[in-house]
């Protein structure tokens, strides 16, 4: 069992990178990349979220919405499928576990508040979280291997976005062609980064 | 009805002058993925452009109305009802290609150009003109979508739309397909690239350091 979660962490971080591999949370990845400072802060604010909703949206998914799931309200429910909320519901759900998250750090963690700022809210709306919840769905993943699936891909994209700030922090020492600055040689730099984490395809543990 | 030019403008602009993806680098995620394949490219930016026209109207419509402390969740119900009706549609219709398109079509909802588009724009313009930057928007979005799925399919795969134009070898032809462009990299080499070629045609677009 846990050499299962064990390379399910190992999966979801590096060969199925949700950056990298998947392209989600890209606009964060991009726009937030430009210091280190900065990508630690969202790299370790989308790893805390992800491992908290993956696997409350499992649970929501499991016991509420899945096919026949209602059963242990009443047996006449058995054949309730409410799937076709689980947009709305795993939406609603992550905008209000972000809240909560925010509201226990500001208590009791004022430095790591700080130091996420603006970054908390803003996960709300980052792919990578819909996306890791959206996925755990599609695959049958159980409660721990959505737990485990979670925290890796979070700390996938936070290994992908503080690696992308660090190379571009020395590109800004570069001669690029006018054309290619900014956005392009990024693009080009991430396309780099994805061929050399494609090294990762294959491993098992 | 004769369109005024500031509503054509609102229309097009976003096509070249300011894309959505080339420039405001809005809605990257799904770009990228579903673009080995010219069928999903196309029915992902016809989802996109009708969810952000729709979404657009509708919160300009109750843009007075609403609080302003809560509009971003009042938007992403908006949102998110109008992509549960399109997935919906998806599935009845055109099964196969939803299945292929998997999670992306949910991922629309935290697409940053539908609620980019509905807080920067419908918030401040009445619904007609919010909906034409909707689909504005969701053409600039489809440019990109069509020109990276048409270069990965035709090298990656030797074919547009199924069809084989370039027989690979693998079928007793010529053509040997890049493998790289149907991978991760070649998505974001092609739009690195695309960006270049749009900046050097469009030099008022280059980033200063």
């Amino acid at each position: 069992m846990v050499e299962h979660l064990l390379s399910l962490f190992v999966k979801a971080t590096f060969v199925e990178n949700m950056a990298l591999a998947f392209f989600l949370g890209m606009c964060s990845f991009l726009a937030v990349s430009k210091k280190v400072d900065t990508a630690i802060g969202l790299g370790a604010a989308v790893t805390f979220v992800l491992g908290v909703t993956a696997p409350v949206n499992y649970l929501i998914h499991h016991y509420i919405l899945q096919e026949g799931a209602l059963e242990w309200l009443h047996p006449s429910l058995a054949t309730t499928d409410l799937s076709f909320l689980t947009f709305l519901t795993f939406i609603g759900s992550i905008a209000a576990m972000v809240q909560i998250v925010e509201m226990t750090l500001d208590r009791f963690a004022p430095a790591l508040y700080n130091a996420l700022g603006v970054f908390l809210p803003l996960i709300a709306v980052n792919c990578a979280i819909l996306g890791g919840s959206l996925f755990l769905v599609e695959r049958g993943y159980g409660f721990g291997e959505s737990t485990v699936f979670g925290i890796g891909s979070g700390a996938g994209f936070g290994l992908a976005i503080v690696a992308l700030a660090a190379i571009r922090e020395r590109l800004t020492y570069n001669h690029i062609p006018s054309g290619l600055k900014g956005l392009g040689i990024t693009f080009i730099t991430v396309g780099l980064m994805a061929m050399g984490f494609m090294a990762f395809a294959g491993i098992q543990l | 009805m004769v369109m005024q030019t500031k509503d054509l403008k609102v229309l097009t602009d976003p096509l070249f002058e300011n894309n959505p993806i080339a420039l405001q680098v809005l809605g990257v995620c799904s770009a990228l993925a579903v673009t080995t394949k010219m069928e999903t490219a196309i029915v992902m930016s016809i989802a996109l452009t009708v969810v952000t026209a729709f979404s657009n109207m509708a919160v300009s419509l109750i843009r007075n109305k609403v609080p302003s402390s809560i509009r971003i969740i009042t938007q992403l119900v908006i949102i998110a009802s109008l992509v549960i009706i399109t997935d919906q549609i998806l599935k009845a219709f055109l099964f196969d290609i939803s299945k292929q398109l998997s999670v992306f079509v949910g991922l629309i909802i935290t697409n940053c150009i539908v609620m980019g588009r509905a807080e920067g724009f419908a918030m401040q313009n009445p619904p007609g003109r919010s909906f034409l930057d909707g689909i504005g928007n969701g053409l600039g979005y489809s440019v990109v979508l069509l020109s990276v799925a048409s270069i990965r399919e035709l090298f990656g795969s030797g074919s547009l739309f199924g069809i084989t134009l370039l027989k690979p070898v693998t079928e007793g032809g010529w053509y040997t397909p890049n493998g790289l462009m149907v991978l991760a990299p070649g998505a974001f080499f092609i739009i690195g690239l695309g960006i270049w070629a749009l900046r050097t045609w469009k030099p008022e677009q280059v980033e200063e350091d």
